[in-house]
């Protein structure tokens, strides 16, 4: 005689709640779905929030503020971390300007300004005569200090099996996109 | 003052930043005391994440002591030791009025459909974060609190994001007494959704990872019966065998968009960035969870399009619940769980590292060595 699923029991369990509660500290403490703070998912309370505002007061801005197309309105406060700048900020500045949150155009040029920011910022870094030093901000010692090879080897780990090419993937954009700028600035270069 | 600072995929330092300053009237700053770095923040140290810039500072998880208040706070004062939610958020818009905090609309002017995020890009609204000296704590009488008389340090930094994530997630999955729950991923968010399910009754938790130790710490921690998938032919399979063929009643996804496990997705996802997310884990929830279950997604994936099935969900009658965490929603029930010993958070701290360590620290989080589970950043360690 088959069993559940293909009969309509549900398979019993292996533990009774007598033996869970003895077992695991704690078990069933929430089993009312009125003890679970995310129950109901949504519950009008916004004196509880200790807001003392209808709106808050806006915080002032600082130049130009790139905002989502999305938004009707500036957010009364916003994060101040990096402005933008340079060739990532014109890209960027783009993405958030033609193209809503909607749109894979939005999100791949925000990649691809994040792409430039990093080659701009370690060119200026060179400029400035202090290039980025690249080993140690790739925290690679840590493969000496914290046992590289012991947590890797005779372990069976899901992610050896391509973590041999992890650095050609992650160059390959870089190497494929230097490749390409150079055979297109060496036939403009040939034709004049 | 000293802050990490992100230089490009995989590259991070500390560097000198100038003091974060009051922006807004009910703005704080905060002297950081402990930080934590996130599985997420990979997303952003892997260049996973749109819009992360040169020169931000990440860190979700911090607590720390009040500096300095704006002119309108009210319930914070100078010297006050403060943990601080993830979330940023205002109190008092559409969602903050109806307790989703993660989704507040008035903290982030570069996307709807994003709330406001420490120190996760400005995708997250731009605001740096706490692995550094000294944060700007914005909304200082709607965000944080106070740290109860009884709540170690340690305790309450894990509940600013990993505990009270894995909490939401138990609570997503809608949990019923004697279910059995499959958690994806026995990372910090995974142990704490697999502990927090035997509270709302589960009746069988099994916890699938590849690592050895993070199953082993899963047995342990969590109380969890374990499947390594590196070790089996096919996840899905074993789970269905596991259950009896019926299937989990209810799946957790707690890894997100850098999950292992098959070589297409995580290649063109977490490697090429041609996907928001590698759904591995989401997928296999999705087809070992029984006919008419229910999935909570924890993972983080990026706002770009991934190769999700949803035709198996949709012939399965599957639900999917999912949100950033409304962190500070979940405090007064875990200050209790925690009070009675039902949940103890600081077990899963592996690693307590200077903040002048930094790069080392992301590397060992990333490349998963020294059976890392948890660092632990200490700015003011030598």
């Amino acid at each position: 005689m088959p069993s559940s699923p293909y009969t309509a029991d549900r398979p019993a369990p292996e533990r009774s709640p007598e033996e869970l509660r003895r077992d695991i500290p704690g078990w069933g403490a929430d089993l009312d779905p009125a003890d679970r703070p995310a129950v109901p998912r949504e519950r009008f309370a916004p004196d509880a929030t200790g807001a003392h505002w209808e709106y808050p007061e806006e915080q002032l801005v600082d130049g130009y503020r790139e905002r989502s197309i999305e938004h009707a309105r500036l957010t009364p406060v916003f994060g101040t971390s990096v402005p933008l700048k340079g060739l990532s900020g014109v890209v960027r500045r783009l993405a958030y300007e033609r193209f809503s949150e909607a749109r894979a155009a939005h999100w791949l040029l925000l990649v691809l300004g994040d792409r430039i920011d990093a080659i701009e910022s370690y060119a200026a870094s060179f400029a400035r005569g202090t290039p980025d030093p690249l080993l140690a901000e790739s925290g690679v010692r840590a493969e000496l200090g914290r046992h590289g090879l012991r947590s890797r080897l005779g372990r069976r780990r899901a992610d050896s099996a391509h973590a041999w090419m992890d650095p050609l993937l992650v160059a390959a954009p870089w190497l494929l996109a230097g490749t390409a700028a150079v055979v297109v600035v060496t036939r403009l270069v040939r034709r004049h | 003052m000293r802050a990490m600072v992100y230089r490009g995929p995989y590259r991070v330092r500390v560097e000198e930043k100038p003091m974060p300053r009051i922006e807004h009237p009910n703005d704080a700053i905060v002297r950081v005391e402990l930080a934590a770095i996130c599985g997420s923040d990979l997303h952003l140290y892997h260049g996973l994440m749109p819009d992360t810039r040169v020169g931000h500072t990440f860190g979700h998880e911090f607590v720390g002591t009040v500096e300095e208040v704006g002119p309108s706070v009210e319930s914070l004062q100078r010297g006050d030791r403060v943990m601080v939610p993830f979330n940023i958020f205002c109190g008092s818009c559409y969602f903050c009025a109806r307790g989703l905090y993660s989704n507040c609309h008035n903290v982030n002017p570069n996307a709807t459909a994003v709330g406001g995020i420490y120190g996760y890009s400005h995708t997250s609204g731009g605001y740096d974060g706490g692995q550094a000296e000294f944060v700007r704590v914005p909304f200082a009488d709607v965000g944080p609190s106070r740290i109860p008389d009884g709540i170690a340090d340690e305790d309450a930094l894990l509940m600013t994001d990993a505990l009270a994530t894995g909490y939401f997630g138990a609570q997503l999955g809608d949990i019923g007494e004697g279910d059995t729950v499959v958690v994806f991923g026995a990372g910090p968010v995974g142990l704490f959704a697999a502990r927090s399910s035997w509270l709302m009754g589960a009746g069988r938790v099994i916890v699938v990872d590849h690592l050895d130790y993070r199953l082993a710490k899963a047995r342990d921690f969590a109380h969890a019966e374990t499947v390594s998938f590196a070790e089996v032919d096919d996840i899905v399979v074993t789970l269905k065998r596991m259950t009896g063929s019926l299937g989990a009643d209810v799946a957790i996804d707690a890894v997100g968009a850098e999950a292992d496990g098959n070589l297409l997705q995580h290649v063109t996802a977490a490697k090429l960035k041609l996907q928001g997310g590698s759904p591995v884990a989401l997928n296999w929830a999705i087809d070992s969870v029984r006919k008419g279950g229910t999935i909570s997604v924890m993972g983080a994936y990026g706002p770009i399009f991934s190769a999700v099935k949803f035709g198996d969900a949709m012939n399965k009658g599957l639900t999917l619940r999912m949100n950033q965490t409304p962190v500070k929603r979940q405090w007064p029930r875990l200050f209790e769980h925690i009070a009675h010993g039902y949940l103890t958070p600081s077990d899963i701290i592996t690693h307590r590292v200077p903040l002048e360590h930094i790069a080392e620290a992301y590397h060992m989080f990333s490349a998963k060595l020294d059976d890392c589970i948890k660092p632990v950043i200490v700015p003011s360690a030598a």
